[in-house]
């Protein structure tokens, strides 16, 4: 039975339920346990599992990356979590170079099972290094897998569904979504969650044009897509969910029927998600369907500002992206 | 290993006054180590209406900042700060009133001193020991007789680039000095989970000078800073001081440590404020009365008030501000994101 509750909530009812029902799974990161973890995330599970496996770490992103592969490779399923998402930048080594490439590198003899989840985006007024959104830094590196859910729902599913899964996972979590509500079934065990379900799926559906985004994306298109319906433009959204691997299907399948596709993110365009999007769509059978050429709304290229303007003006807002989907409209009259 | 102390937490003098510290600078000590308590409360009450974003108070550590920072020549030696060395960049020569701007994210308190030898308060931890290694090294190589001085925390020791930094800075003999400032806590999380050495001792480990210091005796921190820096200019090396201190407020002002610190702990660590003990000592020794401590406040609220009236008088924020100084040659791309951008404000609303 469905419950209200925040993303927040969602994944800390997933932590639980993976800690109460698998001994291997321990969580690490600064700050988790009596204080909860900087976004409250991890509260109440000091008390509930203890300091073993609730683990306050030293200020050492590195090491608490090393250590998590280590501990996956040995049989643990630990779920780290860096206090900002920026700061996974002192553990590049043993994410990029060992959690990725391990089993490759051992012939399959060694699995990584581990989960970094990583809080970030702006619109906290936190700054440059406090700010960014860097999943395209993951997504492209072989070896890794990049889910980034956009709901309370997906995000207690994915969580459990990453730590289910053979290979490292990176969650990407946004900072604005923690306390965003919605109806979440909370699941009895590991099991229950298939990472096969982790797919591209529509948040709603219109004939007029493809908008598709992940993570915070979602909500904004979804708000722009209101904002369209208003003037009697029905805008299909789609939420990609996992990053790497991408399915396209749903995306290919959608602008065929459509023949408009805007992808909306809050990282900046240059080698982001998005390209990845559109040029799979160009070079799909969706191509002879598109009335325009697709466009992206993205974060700019500036680094994150700290004054609040400022930082507003840099990520994409709603009216960025109904301003685009106007001019896409427009374009093939 | 028994930290270094010239004033017994009573305020009883138990060596020497540290040469270098006349009548001025001793009272210019207790001043600017006051300014950093009151600074504090005006400051989370400027937050608190919504004018400063995120502060992080430096009560408690005043004495480390400020003694450190006077055994310095800010005419010559460079500050590489961790976020809460207001003082020491007071010290260096930072407008009170640019650090306010800094603190709300007004471009304009990212405006450092001509003299450049002040660099920007660093959040990401740990990250800037490994510029001040560099530098340090740099004035070695261009024969500038000078040296670096380098705050961060106990929390921010942990991370792998303190400890590269300081073992480069002995492979080289880079002229720099590491303050860590141990005051207990990394936000919630207390000195035993940070590490289970004493820090002081990771000097021998990396073959430079190291001392643990009573923190929250001004004095005893600039003797130790003062050796330090003498040591460095003689080509003696680096050398790494733990202040050994005790965070008396919250992290920052959007933490809130009653959900983490021990009232009595807090209780006991308020029995050895620096100010406190520093003030007992100046007054016997006739350099402090009442009159003074008014004149000081009265400053303090002036240079407060001055600095708040340079906050104002910033204006607003140039809305196209975000563009500039992304790169210090623009390429085309973000010109005309910039260009396209303002276009649409003014042709907008
Ligand atoms: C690389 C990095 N990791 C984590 C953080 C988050 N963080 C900010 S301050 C802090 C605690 C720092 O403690 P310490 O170095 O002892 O300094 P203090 O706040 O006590 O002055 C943490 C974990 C960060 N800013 N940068
Ligand atoms: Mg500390």
């Amino acid at each position: 039975m469905a419950e209200v509750m925040s993303t927040s909530r969602a994944i800390n009812a997933a932590m639980r339920v993976a800690m109460a029902e698998d001994p291997r799974v321990f969580l690490a990161g600064e700050d988790i346990g009596v204080y909860g973890g900087a976004f409250g995330v991890t509260d109440g599970l000091l008390g509930e599992f203890g300091a073993e496996r609730v683990r306050d770490t030293p200020i050492s992103e590195d090491i608490i990356v090393g250590m998590a592969v280590g501990a996956a490779i040995t049989g643990m399923r630990p779920v780290i979590e860096m206090q900002f998402s920026d700061f996974v930048v002192n553990a590049m080594d043993p994410l990029v170079n060992q959690a990725a490439k391990l089993h490759f590198m051992y012939g399959g003899n060694v699995t990584v099972p581990m989960v970094l989840r990583l809080p970030g985006g702006g619109g906290t007024g936190a700054a440059e290094q406090h700010s960014q959104s860097l999943e395209a830094w993951f997504a492209h590196v072989p070896g890794l897998k990049v889910v980034a859910p956009s709901t309370p729902q997906d995000a207690h599913d994915l969580l459990l569904a990453s730590i289910n899964d053979p290979d490292p996972v990176v969650l990407v979590e946004h900072k604005l979504l923690y306390k965003a509500e919605g109806p979440v079934e909370v699941r009895g065990s590991l099991a229950e969650v298939d990472a096969a379900f982790a797919g591209t799926v529509p948040r709603r559906t219109g004939g007029d044009l493809t908008i598709v985004s992940y993570s915070r994306g979602c909500a904004v298109a979804l708000d722009a897509a209101e904002a369209l319906a208003a003037d009697g433009v029905e805008a299909t959204v789609l939420d990609l969910r996992s990053l790497r691997p991408l399915d396209l299907g749903p995306v290919i399948a959608s602008v065929t029927a459509t023949g408009r596709l805007l992808v909306t993110h809050e990282a900046p365009g240059p080698v982001g998600v998005g390209a990845e999007v559109v040029a799979g769509v160009v070079g799909s059978e969706a191509f002879d369907h598109l009335l325009v050429p697709p466009v992206r709304v993205t974060g700019r290229d500036n680094p994150m500002p700290y004054a609040p303007g400022l930082e507003r003006a840099t990520i994409p807002q709603v009216e960025d992206v109904v301003a685009a989907a106007r001019r896409l409209m427009a374009e093939d009259d | 290993m028994e930290p270094l102390q010239l004033l017994a937490p009573d305020g009883t003098l138990t060596g020497d006054v540290p040469d270098g510290l006349d009548e001025d600078r001793l009272v210019g000590m207790m001043r600017l180590m006051l300014l950093g308590r009151r600074l504090d409360q005006k400051a989370i009450a400027l937050q608190r209406r919504g004018k400063l974003g995120t502060y992080a108070p430096l009560s408690g550590q005043e004495a480390a900042s400020v003694g450190s920072s006077f055994a310095m020549d800010p005419d010559v030696d460079h500050l590489v700060p961790q976020y809460r060395e207001q003082l020491a960049m007071l010290h260096w020569g930072l407008p009170l009133g640019t650090y306010l701007l800094q603190r709300y994210g007004h471009p304009r308190g990212a405006e450092l001193p001509e003299h450049r030898r002040l660099y920007p308060q660093q959040v990401a931890l740990a990250a800037h020991a490994p510029h001040a290694t560099g530098l340090a090294w740099g004035l070695r190589l261009r024969g500038e007789r000078a040296a670096v001085i380098c705050h961060f925390g106990d929390g921010a020791s942990s991370e792998g680039d303190a400890h590269e930094a300081m073992n480069l800075a002995g492979v080289t003999g880079a002229p720099v000095i590491f303050v860590i400032q141990n005051n207990g806590w990394a936000i919630s999380v207390p000195l035993h989970l940070q590490t289970r050495g004493v820090i002081a001792r990771r000097a021998d480990g990396v073959g430079i000078a190291g001392e643990r210091v009573d923190g929250n005796d001004v004095l005893a921190m600039y003797a130790a800073t003062r050796r330090a820096r003498a040591r460095a200019l003689d080509g003696g090396g680096a050398t790494l001081i733990e202040a050994v201190t005790y965070r008396l407020g919250a992290h920052t002002t959007a933490d809130d440590p009653t959900k983490y610190v021990d009232a009595d702990e807090l209780e006991d660590a308020r029995t050895r404020d620096p100010l406190t003990r520093y003030r007992t000592w100046l007054t016997g020794a006739g350099l402090w009365d009442e009159a003074r401590e008014e004149a000081a406040v009265a400053w303090i609220d002036e240079t407060v008030d001055e600095a708040v009236r340079v906050f104002d008088a910033a204006g607003p924020v140039d809305p196209g501000a975000m563009f500039d100084h992304v790169y210090a040659d623009e390429p085309p791309r973000l010109a005309r994101q910039r260009a396209e951008y303002l276009a649409a404000l003014g042709g907008g609303a």
